[in-house]
């Protein structure tokens, strides 16, 4: 397999995480989930920078975002599939 | 998990075939570096023991910016980390400076408990100038003999190994971390003793950290330090809230979002199968055995590392996502990043690049064998890129402001 432009975590995550550098709007990209190897198709609508998250799928404000089959937050606005995900659109409930 | 020679599995470490070679102390403990430590019991002492360390070549000054005033409980973590620093086993012997001789005396007689050579010197009636002379004959006649001291073959599960990660990003949950969790997964069980800490940053990850406990006696234990550390700092300090400084500028950068993504990233450190077995005070060295622990420390690199080392750990692994430049003056501090764009930027500072697992290329067991090489070889004495480019970050941990 040709090296993927993201990987996720696990199966019931919905954000990405970009590992090449210079990713652009546009790019149909492999993804890899990390826990079985499974590989997917996603279209990046954003530039997205190295190490920055990328929605799996429409994610609504006020939704639980996942990573690592965890909830890391909520969304504090309408997230489109593909988009940029960072703290722009995604907080802690902690505080 | 009576004595040492159980691991926090109930196992007995085996005879492995992985071995090292290192200086074995008169407490029985193996050091990897050899050093003849010149150690300021106070800030007023750093001039003294820079000009020893400068008098006699390969002598190593760690100036520090505390040592006058403290008290109480502060008072207590500063002689442990100092007297702990002079007795890793890393340090061949030791002399200590301070402007009095009474507390002098206190780390000189904490540091002799191993059976090292250790001499103190207080500059109080003495002035810097026959003070500096006194104590340079003193360690030059230390690293004279400190140089012809043999090594000898030992096997792993005498190595001690810390581990703390900076400038996290989320590679390092992909890649860097989760290659040091594969090492310990491979160690722990040779009767390697292990230690994480950074209690602010497991925050968001704290239901995750208590179950990894041996025992439920354990994790109580660990949720009460992480609990104190929740009411007694972040409550009783905070202007608004962590989300300034958790996650950092750094990690924000690097693409983590929440403090919950950079704690779930931070505890892939400790692997899929080992558990803690007991929950140390800074500095504080293990007592039950072989097996992982747990350090209340602070998330700032220099103030972990420097705990850890106090409480006798002798290699350190450090994981890295946006590129932490930290070393230690007395432990080599092994930098690994899963981040290709560390590598293209700043490859001077890797050790380690496992950026192949980000490819696909490198599987985490592959990241985690090439670690426990590169551990192995830094024992056997390849300096780290932290130590080649002179990084010697010592800081003390402060609770609180002096008298």
């Amino acid at each position: 397999m040709s090296a993927p432009q993201l990987l996720v975590h696990e199966k019931k995550d919905t954000v990405g995480v970009v590992v090449v550098e210079g990713l652009k709007a546009g790019t149909e990209m492999t993804a890899v989930v990390t826990a079985d190897n499974s590989a997917f198709k996603l279209k990046a609508t954003m530039d997205v920078p190295i190490g920055h998250k990328v929605a799996l799928t429409d994610i609504r404000k006020g939704d639980t975002v996942w990573k690592y089959g965890q909830d890391i937050g909520k969304a504090v606005a309408d997230i489109g599939k593909g988009e940029h995900v960072h703290i722009h659109n995604l907080r802690t409930k902690r505080w | 998990m009576n004595g040492n020679k159980r691991n926090g599995n109930g196992k007995k470490p085996g005879k492995s075939n992985l071995h090292f070679s290192g200086w074995r102390r008169e407490n029985g403990r193996v050091g990897v570096r050899n050093h003849v430590v010149i150690l300021p019991l106070d800030d007023l002492s750093n001039a003294a023991c820079e000009s020893v360390a400068h008098n006699v070549k390969g002598t190593l000054a760690i100036p520090h910016a505390y040592g006058r005033l403290q008290f109480g409980e502060d008072l207590e973590l500063f002689f442990r980390t100092l007297i702990g620093t002079g007795s890793n086993p890393n340090v061949a012997a030791c002399v200590v400076i301070g402007i009095e001789e009474g507390w002098t005396q206190r780390v000189v007689d904490g540091i002799k408990k191993t059976g090292k050579p250790v001499t103190g010197f207080g500059i109080e009636l003495n002035g810097d100038i026959a003070t500096i002379a006194k104590a340079s004959r003193v360690a030059k006649d230390y690293l004279q003999w400190a140089s012809e001291l043999p090594k000898e073959e030992c096997d792993i599960s005498e190595l001690w190994v810390s581990t703390k990660c900076g400038e996290s990003d989320t590679t390092t949950g992909l890649a860097s971390c989760p290659t040091v969790g594969n090492m310990y997964d491979k160690l722990i069980p040779q009767g390697v003793y292990g230690v994480f800490g950074e209690t602010s940053e497991i925050t968001g990850g704290e239901h995750i950290a208590k179950a990894r406990a041996i025992n439920e006696k354990v994790g109580e234990k660990w949720y009460k330090v992480w609990k104190a550390y929740q009411d007694d700092v972040i409550e009783a300090h905070k202007t608004d809230d962590l989300s300034d400084s958790q996650p950092t500028k750094g990690n924000i950068a690097g693409g983590l979002t929440t403090i919950e993504e950079k704690a779930l990233g931070n505890l892939e450190k400790i692997g899929r199968q080992c558990r803690y077995i007991d929950v140390l005070e800074p500095a504080e060295a293990p007592a039950k055995g072989a097996g992982l622990y747990y350090m209340d420390t602070s998330s700032a690199a220099a103030e972990c590392v420097t705990l850890m080392a106090a409480a006798g750990y002798v290699v350190h692994t450090f994981p890295t996502g946006q590129g932490n430049i930290i070393g230690n003056p007395i432990v080599p501090v092994i930098k690994i990043t899963g981040n290709p764009r560390t590598v293209r930027t700043m490859s001077e500072h890797v050790d380690l690049d496992v950026s192949g697992i980000l490819r696909r290329e490198m599987t985490i067991p592959e990241a985690g064998d090439a670690l426990i090489e590169m551990v192995l070889r830094t024992a056997n004495g390849r300096l780290t890129a932290a130590e080649a480019l002179g990084h010697r970050e010592f800081v003390l941990t402060k609770l609180y402001r002096s008298a």
